[in-house]
C-alpha cells in the first residue's frame, strides 16, 4: 500500500536544491560585503577615532553630520602650477581638491585610452587592411592589464627618478639642460600617474570596443561599401552608432575604475601624492583616514559619498546592459506618436493610411 | 570578403593609397607593442645589474653579470621577508581562485537549472551590486576582522572571495551558452544526486570557463594592495605588493636598486609567463565576458 502511494507522487521537487546552492554565496555577501558596507555608511555618524597620544579608541558616539560637515569644511592653502607656470595659492577644500585631482588624472588617462582603443578596435576590424599578427598585437597590448600596478608604480617610480634612465638619457640628448624630478612638477606627476592608467587599461578597452564591432552585422558594411562610403563616412554614420552601448558601458565602468585609482598613484608618489598633494586621491584619502589617522567616523562619511557616487554610476551600467525592460514602452510609445501622426495629417493622406491598412495592421505595425 | 568585387576601386592609386595607411597603422603598433613591452625589458635587465651600473649608465641594452647576486640579496634582507610573502601571495591567490570558481560556478548552476520563489529578484540584485567597488566597505570590513581577531591573518584575504558576482555573471553567461538541460535530466535519471550531479557532470564540462576565471581570479588577488595594506601589519603575513610598497622606506644603507628591481621582477614575472603561455584563452575569455553590445 505504501509503495503504491509512492508511485503516485507526480514528480519530485528538485527546486528546494536552489536555495540551498545559493546559500554560500549569499552569505558570503551577507557577511562579507553587506554587513560592512551597512557598518561602514553607519560610522558615518558617529564620532569614532583612536587618539593619537592617549592610544585610546574614542566612541563610537552619536554625531549626526558632523563627519560629513569637517569633511565639507576642512580646508587647505595649495600651491597651483600648470607645468612652470605659476597658477598662485589658493585655499580649497581638502575633499574637493582631491576630488579634482582624481578627476584630472581619470581624464587625463581616459581620452588617450578611448581614442587610441578606438582607432586600435576598427584597424583590427577592418578587412581591407586585413592587419596580419592579430593575436601578437592583442597578447601585447593586453599585457599591462594584468601587472601588479604596485609593481608598475614602483618600476615607473624607478625608470623616471631624478637620476633615472629616462632623465639620463633625455639630458645627454641635450633634451633637458639638468637633472630634472618629476615628483617636483604637479603637471608631470599627474601625466606620468595617466599615463600608466593608459598603459595598463587601452589593452582592455580596444578588446572590449573590437568584440563590439565584430558583433556589427557585416552585410550593413558591405551595403555601405557598394554605396561609396567612406571609411570616415561608415566610421562616423555605422560603426559609432552602433557601438554606442558597448561604449557606455567603457565610459562608465572606467569612471568606476578612475575612483577607485589607489596603487599607482599611491606607490609611485610614495603616499605624499607628490609636490603639493596634486596627485593625491580619493582613494589615497580613505586609506590615510583608515590607516595613519584612523579616525573611522570621517572616513565612514567619505565612504558613504564614495558609495553613493558609484552605485549611481553602477545603475547607469545594469540600466545599459539591461536595456530590454524598456523596449515595450518604447514600442508603445512610437505606435501613439505614428497615430498621432496619422491624426494630425490632412484628410487625403489619412484616408489613404486608412485604406491601406486596416487598424488591425496598423496596431500590428506598431508594436512589431 | 572576397565576394564584394569592387572593380572601382581597384586601381593602382587606391592600392597605393590603402599601403600608405597599412604602413602607418604598422608603425603605430610598433610604437604601442614598444611602449608595452620595453618597460618590462628594462625590468629584466637591470634584475641582472648592479647597483652603481645601474645608476650611472641608465639604459641597457643587454643583460648584466649581477643576476645571482641580486637575487641573494632579494631574499636575504631581515626588513623585506621575500621569501615568506611569495609564499603568502601564492597561498592567497591559490585559495581565492578556486573559493571564486566554485562558489561562482554553484550559484550560477543554481539560478540555470532550478525554478524557485524570488529567483529574479536575487539576480536582478546580483547585477546592481555587481559593479560596487569593495573599497567603498573597506572600513566596515577592516573593522570586523580587527573586531574578530582576524587582521595579520590571511582568512579575511581569502574568505570573501566566495561571493564574486562579477566571476557569477561569467560562468552563467557561459552555463546557458554550454549546459543542455536534458544532462541534468539524465544524471536524475540515473540516480545522481543535485550535489552529484554538480560535482560530476556541471564542473567538468564547465573546465574552459572555470580555467578563465581562475587566471583572472589569481591575478586578481595576486596583485591586490588595498586591503591587505589595510589589515597586514605584521612581516609574516605581508603579500607581494605591501612588499614592494615597504621598499623604499626600509634602510637607506642597505638600498640597492638592483634588488629592487628583482623585487618587482619577483612578483610580476611569473604571471608574465602564465599569461603567455595561455594567452589565447585568456584573450577570447575576456571579450567573451564582456557585455553583448
Amino acid at each position: 500500500m505504501n509503495i503504491f502511494k509512492r508511485t503516485q507522487k507526480k514528480h519530485i521537487n528538485y527546486d528546494k536544491w536552489g536555495y540551498i546552492f545559493l546559500i554560500p554565496f549569499f552569505v558570503g555577501f551577507l557577511l562579507f560585503q553587506f554587513y560592512p558596507l551597512f557598518q561602514t555608511l553607519r560610522f558615518s555618524f558617529f564620532n569614532y577615532f583612536e587618539d593619537q597620544e592617549t592610544f585610546k579608541t574614542v566612541g563610537p558616539t552619536w554625531c549626526g553630520w558632523d563627519n560629513f560637515s569637517y569633511l565639507f569644511g576642512h580646508s587647505t592653502t595649495r600651491h597651483f602650477y600648470f607645468f612652470t607656470l605659476d597658477l598662485g595659492k589658493v585655499k580649497i577644500n581638502d575633499l574637493l581638491y582631491y576630488t579634482i585631482n582624481t578627476i584630472l588624472i581619470w581624464i587625463e588617462g581616459f581620452i588617450p585610452q578611448i581614442a587610441v582603443s578606438l582607432f586600435l578596435a576598427v584597424l583590427f576590424t577592418d578587412f581591407r587592411l586585413n592587419m596580419k599578427f592579430q593575436r601578437f598585437w592583442k597578447t601585447v597590448i593586453y599585457m599591462p592589464n594584468l601587472i601588479m600596478a604596485a609593481a608598475i608604480g614602483m618600476l615607473f617610480q624607478m625608470i623616471f627618478a631624478r637620476s633615472g634612465p629616462v632623465i639620463n638619457t633625455l639630458v645627454d640628448w641635450g633634451w633637458l639642460n639638468e637633472p630634472f624630478d618629476i615628483g617636483t612638477s604637479t603637471s608631470w606627476t599627474h601625466i606620468v600617474i595617466a599615463f600608466l592608467n593608459f598603459l595598463m587599461w587601452f589593452g582592455n578597452t580596444t578588446l572590449l570596443l573590437m568584440s563590439g564591432v565584430m558583433g556589427i552585422d557585416e552585410s550593413i558594411y558591405e551595403s555601405a561599401m557598394l554605396d561609396g562610403a567612406s571609411s570616415g563616412v561608415v566610421f562616423r554614420k555605422i560603426t559609432m552608432p552602433l557601438l554606442k552601448p558597448i561604449f557606455v558601458y567603457v565610459l562608465i565602468t572606467s569612471m568606476i575604475g578612475g575612483i577607485q585609482l589607489f596603487d599607482i598613484a599611491q606607490i609611485f608618489t610614495q603616499t605624499t601624492g607628490g609636490s603639493q598633494a596634486s596627485s593625491y586621491t580619493l582613494m589615497m584619502y580613505l586609506y590615510s583616514l583608515i590607516s595613519s589617522k584612523q579616525n573611522y567616523g570621517q572616513a565612514g562619511a567619505l565612504s558613504f559619498l564614495m558609495f553613493i557616487v558609484t552605485a549611481a554610476l553602477s545603475m547607469t551600467v545594469y540600466q545599459t546592459t539591461h536595456p530590454r525592460v524598456n523596449v515595450e514602452k518604447e514600442q508603445a510609445k512610437s505606435y501613439r506618436k505614428r497615430m498621432a501622426e496619422y491624426a494630425n495629417c490632412p484628410d487625403t493622406i489619412a484616408e489613404k493610411a486608412r485604406n491601406d491598412k486596416s487598424q488591425g495592421a496598423l496596431a500590428q505595425e506598431g508594436v512589431r | 570578403m572576397a565576394t564584394v568585387a569592387l572593380p572601382v576601386r581597384e586601381t593602382t592609386s587606391y592600392r597605393v593609397q590603402l599601403n600608405v595607411r597599412r604602413g602607418l597603422a604598422y608603425g603605430f603598433l610598433i610604437l604601442l607593442a614598444f611602449l608595452c613591452i620595453f618597460p618590462l625589458y628594462t625590468l629584466v635587465i637591470n634584475m641582472t645589474r648592479s647597483h652603481s651600473n645601474i645608476t650611472s649608465t641608465g639604459f641597457a641594452w643587454w643583460f648584466g653579470t649581477n643576476l645571482s647576486e641580486n637575487w641573494t640579496k632579494c631574499f636575504s634582507d631581515s626588513h623585506l621577508p621575500v621569501g615568506s610573502a611569495l609564499r603568502n601571495s601564492f597561498i592567497v591567490s591559490l585559495c581565492c581562485s578556486v573559493l571564486t570558481c566554485y562558489f561562482s560556478c554553484l550559484t550560477a548552476y543554481a539560478f540555470q537549472v532550478y525554478h524557485f520563489k524570488g529567483k529574479n529578484v536575487l539576480f536582478t540584485f546580483i547585477m546592481l551590486i555587481m559593479m560596487i567597488p569593495t573599497q567603498v566597505s573597506a572600513l566596515g570590513f577592516v573593522q570586523m576582522m580587527r573586531d574578530w581577531h582576524l587582521n595579520n591573518t590571511l582568512w579575511p584575504l581569502i574568505l570573501p572571495s566566495i561571493c564574486s558576482p562579477v566571476v557569477f555573471f561569467y560562468m552563467k553567461q557561459y552555463m546557458e551558452s554550454i549546459l543542455p538541460f536534458e544532462l541534468i535530466e539524465a544524471g536524475r535519471v540515473d540516480g545522481c544526486s543535485e550535489i552529484g550531479i554538480f560535482h560530476k557532470i556541471v564542473l567538468p564540462i564547465m573546465a574552459p570557463a572555470i580555467a578563465v576565471q581562475f587566471i583572472f581570479s589569481f591575478v586578481g588577488t595576486w596583485n591586490n594592495y588595498l586591503i591587505p595594506a589595510l589589515l597586514i601589519d605584521k612581516d609574516e603575513y605581508k603579500t607581494l605588493p605591501l612588499i614592494i610598497a615597504a621598499v623604499k622606506a626600509s634602510d637607506p644603507s642597505s638600498f640597492d636598486l638592483g634588488k629592487v628591481y628583482c623585487l618587482v621582477g619577483i612578483s610580476i614575472i611569473p604571471l608574465v609567463l602564465v599569461y603567455l603561455g595561455f594567452s589565447r584563452f585568456i584573450i577570447k575569455g575576456m571579450t567573451a565576458g564582456a557585455v553583448k553590445g
